[in-house]
């Protein structure tokens, strides 16, 4: 998977908790939960959600580090061979 | 013969909609079957049988608001042979099945049905939803054109016959407009009181993290279950906080079913119960939040869901604000508000500390308790979530 698919997995994932998501409109720097309305119960899903379809395991202790989409990314990346 | 009535779905539901049939005439139904859909202003809500029985005639087709108390089904009991069914055409002058008192339903033929029999036997068969909603209007639905199956005459039928079809509610607008009237009503009604309280959450934070860290995500838990625990725990030992004020009269509960208040997407807040919460194990309390969130959302609750809180919880832990004053949900006589947990500066044995705290409320109906009796549930709430271990 690379960078770019990799983004759009997320962004589609993010639309299953946040159906009012629009992909153009989300800046990959601002934190998620400034641009889109989840409250703690949202974010465990969507994460549980990129678990499952990533195979990534994503301990509790790291949720901090992950606030916008390019957090995401970076995170993410090495586990799914993205270059 | 058994009529299922349209069921109240929540205290403040006057009336349904009829968004689809799960049962078929000569299906057999169990209690506790799911067998309608029924969309209320606040979600669209699975209806149950609590009778067992062979369905024998669905008299609501989908589309159809009626008020609560009005027959949906029919059900043969066991071995009952089934008379003839109301909606063949043969059938005698239209007949309203029986009704609770108050809700009207025209019995009586309209002028033009009158002398129109000799030709029935040739034109299509009528709905006993169309036949009604035609008596209502003073029309003869024989002398429709029919779009349902063999030509008959349904309920759209009678409707697109006397005018366009009303544009689908605005649900966003009808969840606000009842969201509305019950707090309204709660305000006018409901004499609460309030009371704070700051509590160190040092403990349960840091179990809760050693707790999350042997667990795959999807059994991780969120503070909230901690919160549903304690509150319901308490509730136990409290029971002028847990129950139901009726007529004057106030119904402890035995169970303590506990509302979540969850905000929809778009607006409006729908508070469905974890039912029994007194006696679940806090990892029971996290998925049936999880899956209470998710179907709320997805505008998906049962029947009961809505209408069985004994007490109800909101969380506005997720925004930063540092307390919530709950509005309390007739008939139910407290609300429990939990705030966003900080760092706050905290003595502890003399010396000055870093500690996660959270500021907790309660708003109680004063008709039921006193300020000394909701101060002693919330001393219990405080340390009952001392214990995480125990939760």
């Amino acid at each position: 998977m690379d960078e770019h698919e990799l983004r759009a997995t997320l962004v589609s994932l993010l639309q299953r908790v946040a159906p009012e998501v629009e992909p153009g409109t989300l800046d990959p720097r601002l934190p998620l939960r400034e641009q889109v309305d989840l409250d703690s119960m949202d974010f465990l899903n969507f994460l549980i959600s990129v678990h499952e379809r990533l195979g990534v395991d994503i301990p509790e202790a790291d949720y901090g580090r992950l606030r916008c989409l390019d957090d995401l990314v970076a995170y993410l990346r090495p586990g799914v061979g993205a270059a | 013969m058994i009529e299922l009535p349209l069921p109240s779905l929540g205290a403040d539901m006057e009336k349904g909609t009829l968004l689809e049939w799960r049962v078929h005439p000569g299906d057999a139904v169990a209690k506790g079957d799911i067998v309608a859909v029924v969309d209320t202003t606040k979600a669209a809500l699975d209806v149950e049988s609590w009778q067992s029985g062979t369905v024998h005639e669905l008299l609501l087709e989908p589309g159809q608001t009626v008020p609560v108390g009005t027959p949906m089904l029919t059900l043969l009991d066991p071995g009952e042979v089934a008379p003839p069914a109301r909606s063949r055409p043969e059938a005698a002058a239209p007949q309203a099945p029986p009704t609770p008192a108050g809700i009207p339903v025209a019995t009586a033929p309209s002028p033009a049905t009158v002398g129109g029999a000799a030709g029935r036997a040739t034109r299509h068969p009528v709905s006993p939803a169309a036949r009604r909603r035609a008596a209502e209007l003073g029309i003869d639905p024989a002398g429709l054109h029919g779009t349902g199956p063999s030509g008959a005459v349904t309920l759209k039928d009678v409707e697109a016959s006397v005018a366009p079809p009303a544009p689908a509610a605005d649900r966003t607008a009808a969840i606000r407009a009842a969201v509305a009237a019950a707090m309204a009503r709660s305000k006018r009604e409901v004499p609460h009181y309030y009371l704070t309280d700051d509590v160190p959450l040092g403990r349960a934070t840091q179990w809760l993290q050693r707790t999350n860290l042997d667990r795959p995500i999807k059994e991780r838990l969120l503070p909230a279950a901690l919160y549903v625990r304690a509150v319901a725990c308490a509730a136990v030992n409290h029971p002028a906080m847990n129950g139901l004020l009726v007529a004057g009269e106030f119904r402890p509960s035995t169970t303590v079913n506990v509302g979540m208040a969850i905000s929809l997407r778009g607006g409006g807040v729908v508070a469905p119960a974890i039912r029994a919460a007194e006696s679940k194990s806090l990892v029971e309390v996290m998925q049936a939040l999880s899956d209470l969130v998710g179907r709320a959302r997805a505008g998906r609750l049962r029947r009961n869901e809505l209408a069985d809180p004994t007490i109800t919880i909101t969380n506005l832990g997720d925004n930063s604000v540092t307390a919530v004053h709950g509005v309390i949900y007739m008939p139910q006589v407290a609300m429990i508000g939990f705030g966003t947990v900080r760092e706050r500066p905290w003595v502890v044995d003399g010396k000055l500390v870093a500690m996660p705290v959270i500021t907790t409320t309660l708003a109680a109906d004063h008709r039921v308790s006193d300020g000394h009796a909701g101060a002693r549930f919330m001393a219990e709430v405080a340390a009952r979530l001392q214990r995480p271990e125990e939760l």
